[in-house]
């Protein structure tokens, strides 16, 4: 137990998505003007990071993974398919993004009118990409990559609301014209990673 | 002829990808420490967005217009799988280094945004000039600040000793935050000041405009 809470913790701090790897840096540029929508978009990311981590780790476990195709027949021993693995994660990212969209649309109307378009465009983020990735290359188990998923996500989503907070009070503030804008994001961004970076001290 | 130098250079300056439409920045901040790494990941990310742009563009006529982000997709992640192949095969430590940001070349905006935004519309050989010119104004920005980050954080160039540092016998402190990650952030702010400066007519409007403090101050 221990150790899921050490990687959630971990994974929502000390390696945050956006503030310490820079993932899904567009969106959270792009759709953090103001607090209401980047709630909706940190919670869709979170919802779908939750889902397509784990699954992502099934089908590589059980199918790319060299050798882990034994269950079928003894002679797929030495079968090595990882290097189908982009293609696969981004096919199954698109899907899941895909069937939830008709999920909520069917099922919860008032979440899917409040995701409204961010839900479409999160096949795109690379924060979610990013988090399949990590979990490949880390080596993590069924149990870990469900943790690891729904963590980093809360963490993006953390981040994002935080910015969209600080950007609904700088608009008043008198930026130089040439900052004005993405300018002046960018050095907030920049300020807010460095916050971040005090708990890289922490150890868990 | 000037269609094709058009789609080459206007992403350097005025439609840079980074500073001015705002895509591709998450590889932006993460590969430029070291200089080496940024120039692999500069030819990699030029040669996807060339290619899948003129295989989109080659078929764009057939594709059906409700699922063209899943052919999209298809397309640029068997590049990237070539890409990362060849990486792996030839250049193992840098592959190693990049981690996954090879990977994530398939979600990088660029690639997708002019795959949308240009190949859907034109022919192969433009689009893929346009890919090469977008490619091209993405690694001005990254290597301006990969150089920045390693000769003034580590006093190196590629590995060479540029500035000796003062804890091998030099002359040179090195500024630490720069080999940190927040300090991409800046490095590019101030780019896009100084783009804006110089061309005037990127600048943002300002949401709200501070009134000066008295009704009738100056003038009376």
């Amino acid at each position: 137990m221990e150790h899921y809470i050490s990687l959630f913790v971990r994974s929502v701090f000390l390696e945050n998505m956006a503030l310490s790897f820079f993932l899904g840096m567009c969106t959270f540029m792009a759709i953090s003007k103001k607090i209401q929508t980047a709630i909706g978009l940190g919670i869709a990311v979170v919802v779908v990071l939750g889902i397509c981590t784990p699954i992502n780790n099934l089908i590589y476990t059980s199918f790319l993974k060299e050798g882990a195709m034994v269950w079928a027949s003894p002679d797929f021993a030495t079968v090595d398919l990882s290097f189908l693995g982009l293609l696969t994660y981004i096919g199954v990212i698109a899907a899941v993004v895909q069937i939830l969209e008709m999920v909520l649309d069917k099922y919860v109307p008032a979440l899917y009118n409040a995701l409204g378009v961010f839900l479409p465009l999160i096949t795109v983020n690379c924060a979610i990409m990013g988090a399949v990735l990590f979990m490949v290359e880390r080596d993590y188990n069924f149990a870990e990559s469900a943790v690891f998923g729904v963590g980093s996500g809360v963490g993006w989503a953390l981040a994002i609301t935080a910015l969209a907070g600080i950007r609904e009070k700088l608009k008043y503030s008198d930026v130089p014209a040439g900052l004005q804008g993405l300018g002046i994001t960018f050095m907030t961004v920049g300020l807010m990673s460095l916050g971040f970076m005090s708990f890289s001290g922490v150890s868990l | 002829m000037s269609e094709i130098k058009k789609v080459l250079t206007e992403p350097l300056f005025g439609k840079n990808p980074i500073a001015v439409q705002i895509l591709g920045i998450c590889s932006a901040l993460a590969v430029t420490t070291s200089l080496k790494v940024t120039l692999v990941m500069c030819v990699a990310l030029t040669l996807v967005t060339a290619c899948s742009s003129a295989s989109i563009a080659l078929i764009r006529n057939q594709i059906p217009n409700n699922i063209r982000i899943i052919v999209q997709m298809i397309i640029i992640a068997s590049l990237v799988i070539v890409v990362d192949q060849i990486l792996k095969a030839y250049a193992y430590d840098v592959s190693k280094q990049l981690s996954v940001f090879v990977g994530l070349i398939i979600t990088n905006c660029i690639v997708m945004g002019r795959a949308e935004a240009f190949a859907m519309k034109n022919g192969p050989v433009l689009s893929f000039f346009d890919g090469i010119g977008n490619g091209l104004g993405y690694s001005l920005m990254l290597i301006s600040v990969g150089t920045i980050r390693e000769l003034f954080g580590a006093g190196k160039l590629l590995g060479f000793e540029i500035l000796p540092l003062v804890k091998d016998g030099g002359w040179y402190v090195p500024n630490g935050l720069l080999l940190l990650p927040p300090s991409a952030f800046f490095i590019i702010a101030l780019f896009i000041w100084a783009l804006r400066a110089w061309k005037k007519e990127l600048v943002e409007k300002a949401e709200f405009k501070i009134l000066p403090n008295t009704e009738h101050s100056g003038g009376h």
